[in-house]
Parts: structure tokens; C-alpha cells; sequence
């Protein structure tokens, strides 16, 4: 009798779980969760934390509406800060509302984001539809989004400008295999209006030494991502995932990440998570360490983001599963714990603030580098 | 560009053909159901990478979600 309960049970769960595979790839409204995070990142003389929380909750059948409150606490001396000004602190608060409205297998989502701190306004509006067709193995996702940006300057009130950025993007998942799924994206961003940075600077040859002067970016920025990635299913309970992108835009910067990570879930409760990823890029066609005079090109960066360097990233994570028997209103909860060392290896540009206190001649300054590590910690629930 | 252009030729070569059914059935999807394979486990960390390397970095898009904007330095 035992041996046919049994029976019937494991039938019953292979039914079930056949039945949510199904929804693998089919038109669903993404789970009711929670999360509350608390994320710092910790280099290169640059500290920032704070929290992030996210609700989602579903409004019937076909809405789901979620909210996201996120903050950065940021205490800045930086290369940058410390070469030509004094360290900082400042707070930048966002906050994201978003919703999906689910028909048959078409999902369209729409979200707005504000993001305000003391001398930069951000606001961003996107509107995603997502199609399921051949069987169910193949979802066709289409988004636009359009950003506004307001750049101040707190050393200047009069100091005003404008920055306009729209997203095209396309994306196909595919499950290939019953152990394989893939995806590829492609999106083009533009970006229109004041893209420079107010307060950095470039610096040229003056004297037998160096002066510095304002960076100048062209008004006009138009860039180019594609990227696949694929997850595979081991033999035994185990995941593999591999990333590639690459990227090219109009400053004449093209980058490529390569991302190759390993995901092992044992004793029921854990999941632990490795991770290596590679980043490299080339600079801005007006990116230049130390120029020869003042003015020397139409426009002028010094920006280390817009420089010839590589990073690489070593993560792991770690995630238990909390044991909710008591708390009625949630099915299931997490505690995760992720850490990342990047290292960054700058190839042309230098630390004049070692320069400075080695008496290093313009130019002969020791290359830059810095690590940074970058944790996240979080809880989630499903209810 | 080029190759998610060719992708979809061929996915679509391979939907509008006759003999092409979906290959993998819905009661063979149970090791793609599982958590571990999804693309987006922990929105809210992913979403904080993102934004970690946005910041510093050039390249951006592409990476399976929207983004904001920052001044950081």
C-alpha cells in the first residue's frame, strides 16, 4: 500500500513539475517577492553603500506591479577628486515603478525611474513587449526607453545643462536543448546634449610640467551592444553559464566582457555561486593622458572610463534557503551573501598624485591601477 | 548586429518550415525550470552589477535590463 502511495505521489510531482516546466519559457507574470539589500563597493579610493529594496506584487491574473527604492551613499577620493579637487560625500536616491500586463503569451511592460542627487537629475521611461511562439521555445522581446538628464554643477548654482539618451533593443531567448538555453541581445543607445562630466579635467604640457584645463566632449554619442548568453544544465545538479558582448559606439571605443560562471546547489538549503569576468576596451578617438598644449584638439577627455584598459572580476556568492514553516504568508525565503574583487590595469593613464610625490617628470608617471571589492548582501521572500 | 541578424533568418527559416516542430517538449523542460538556470535569479543584485560597471566602464547595453544615470566619479 505504501509502495502505491509512493507511486501515485512521484506521478503526481512529475506531473507538477512537468506542468511548471511548461511555463519555462511561456508567458508569465514575473513572482510576488521581496528583497532587501545592502550593497557597498570599496576602491580606488572610492567608497559607496546603501540600501536597495524591491517589491513585486501581482494584481489579479494579468497585472503585476513592482517598486524599487535604491541608494547610493557615496564618499569620493578618487584619482580624479584628488588630482585636481578635494574628496566628497554626496547621496543619490532612486526610485523605479514598474508594470506587466500579461495577454495569452504577449507580456508588455512599462517603468519609470527618478534618480536625484545634489548635482545630477535622471529621469528614464521604458516600454518592453515580449512574445512566446514555437512552442513555447522561443521569446521575441522588443523595449525603447528614453532617459533625461539634468547635469548641475555644486560649485556653480547658475551652472545648467541638458542630456537626452533613447534605448532600441532586441532580444531572443531560445531553449536549445532540455539542458541548454540561449540568449542574444542587441541594443543601440543615443545620447544627445551635455555628456562631458563638469568637473573633470584634462591636462596638457606647460612649462616642462602640466596645467590643467576643462574636458570637452562631442554633443553626440551613438553605441552599439550585442551580447549572447547561454546557460547549460550539468549531468548533475549543477549550472554552467558563459557571456560575451561586444560593444563599439561612435568615440570610436569598442570593449568586449567575457563571462564564464558556475552555479552548485548542495544539502537542499545552499547554492553557491563562482563567477570570472573579463572586461577590455580601447580609448575615445579624443581621449589623451597628457596633451601637448592647451586646446589641442576640438574635443578633449582624460576621463580613465574613456581610457585603453582592462578589469578582471573574480565573484562568488552564496545563498541559503530560510526555513519558513512558521510565517504563513510567505511560500519561501533566501539569504545571500555575494562578493566581487575586480582589479583594473589602466595602459594609458597615469597617477600623477604619485607623480606629484615622486618627482616624476610629465608623462613618466607610474601607470594607474586599482582593485575594488564589492559586496551584496540580501534577503528574499516569495509570497 | 550581423550575427543576431543571421540568428534570426535562421530562426525563422527554421519556424516557417514544415518539417521543424518544437524540439524539446513541455514535460522535458524540468532541469530548464530550475532556479539555477535562471538568466535573472537576483534581480535586485544583477541590477546593482550593472550599475557597478555602467559607472565604470564605456560600454554599455545589452545587458538584459534598463538603466539610469549617474555622474559618478
Amino acid at each position: 500500500m505504501a509502495a502505491v502511495v509512493t507511486k501515485r505521489f512521484a506521478l503526481v510531482l512529475g506531473i507538477l513539475s512537468a506542468l511548471l516546466a511548461g511555463s519555462v519559457l511561456s508567458a508569465v507574470l514575473p513572482e510576488d517577492r521581496a528583497d532587501v539589500m545592502y550593497h557597498r563597493y570599496d576602491g580606488g579610493g572610492v567608497e559607496v553603500d546603501g540600501p536597495s529594496i524591491l517589491l513585486r506584487k501581482s494584481i489579479g491574473e494579468s497585472f503585476s506591479l513592482s517598486a524599487n527604492y535604491y541608494v547610493d551613499s557615496i564618499s569620493s577620493a578618487s584619482i580624479d577628486v584628488m588630482a585636481t579637487a578635494s574628496p566628497y560625500t554626496e547621496e543619490r536616491t532612486e526610485k523605479t515603478l514598474a508594470a506587466d500586463y500579461l495577454h495569452d503569451k504577449t507580456i508588455i511592460s512599462a517603468s519609470v525611474t527618478n534618480s536625484t542627487e545634489n548635482d545630477f537629475d535622471a529621469r528614464f521611461f521604458s516600454f518592453d513587449i515580449s512574445q512566446d511562439f514555437f512552442g513555447d521555445l522561443t521569446t521575441l522581446s522588443m523595449g525603447y526607453s528614453k532617459g533625461e538628464d539634468t547635469v548641475g554643477n555644486s560649485e556653480d548654482a547658475s551652472f545648467e545643462e541638458e542630456a537626452d539618451r533613447q534605448h532600441y533593443r532586441l532580444s531572443i531567448s531560445q531553449i536549445l536543448t532540455k539542458n541548454m538555453i540561449a540568449n542574444i541581445a542587441w541594443e543601440t543607445i543615443t545620447d544627445e546634449g551635455y555628456l562631458n562630466n563638469p568637473y573633470r579635467s584634462v591636462r596638457y604640457r606647460d612649462s616642462g610640467s602640466y596645467t590643467y584645463e576643462p574636458e570637452l566632449y562631442p554633443g553626440t554619442r551613438t553605441s552599439n551592444a550585442t551580447a549572447i548568453k547561454m546557460r547549460y544544465y550539468l549531468p548533475y545538479r549543477a549550472a554552467v553559464h558563459v557571456e560575451f558582448r561586444k560593444f563599439s559606439d561612435s568615440w570610436d571605443v569598442s570593449a568586449q566582457n567575457f563571462e564564464l560562471g558556475y552555479t552548485h546547489p548542495f544539502k537542499d538549503r545552499w547554492i553557491i555561486d563562482v563567477k570570472y569576468r573579463r572586461y577590455k576596451q580601447t580609448e575615445a578617438e579624443f581621449y589623451s593622458d597628457l596633451f601637448e598644449r592647451s586646446e589641442e584638439t576640438r574635443f578633449r577627455a582624460r576621463d580613465k572610463e574613456l581610457s585603453d584598459y582592462t578589469s578582471d572580476t573574480f565573484g562568488v556568492g552564496v545563498s541559503y534557503a530560510l526555513d519558513m514553516g512558521k510565517v504563513s504568508f510567505v511560500d519561501r525565503g533566501t539569504v545571500n551573501l555575494q562578493i566581487d574583487r575586480m582589479s583594473f590595469d589602466y595602459k594609458n593613464f597615469r597617477d600623477v598624485v604619485k607623480g606629484e610625490k615622486g618627482g616624476y617628470a610629465a608623462g613618466e608617471e607610474p601607470l594607474y591601477g586599482f582593485s575594488a571589492t564589492v559586496t551584496r548582501l540580501f534577503v528574499s521572500f516569495w509570497f | 548586429m550581423r550575427i543576431l541578424l543571421l540568428f534570426t533568418i535562421l530562426l525563422c527559416s527554421a519556424c516557417s518550415s514544415y518539417s521543424l516542430k518544437p524540439w524539446v517538449k513541455p514535460y522535458q523542460r524540468q532541469n530548464i525550470a530550475d532556479p539555477i538556470m535562471s538568466f535573472s535569479r537576483d534581480p535586485v543584485s544583477a541590477t546593482y552589477m550593472h550599475h557597478v560597471y555602467q559607472a565604470r566602464e564605456a560600454a554599455r547595453g545589452a545587458e538584459g535590463g534598463g538603466g539610469g544615470g549617474c555622474g559618478c566619479n
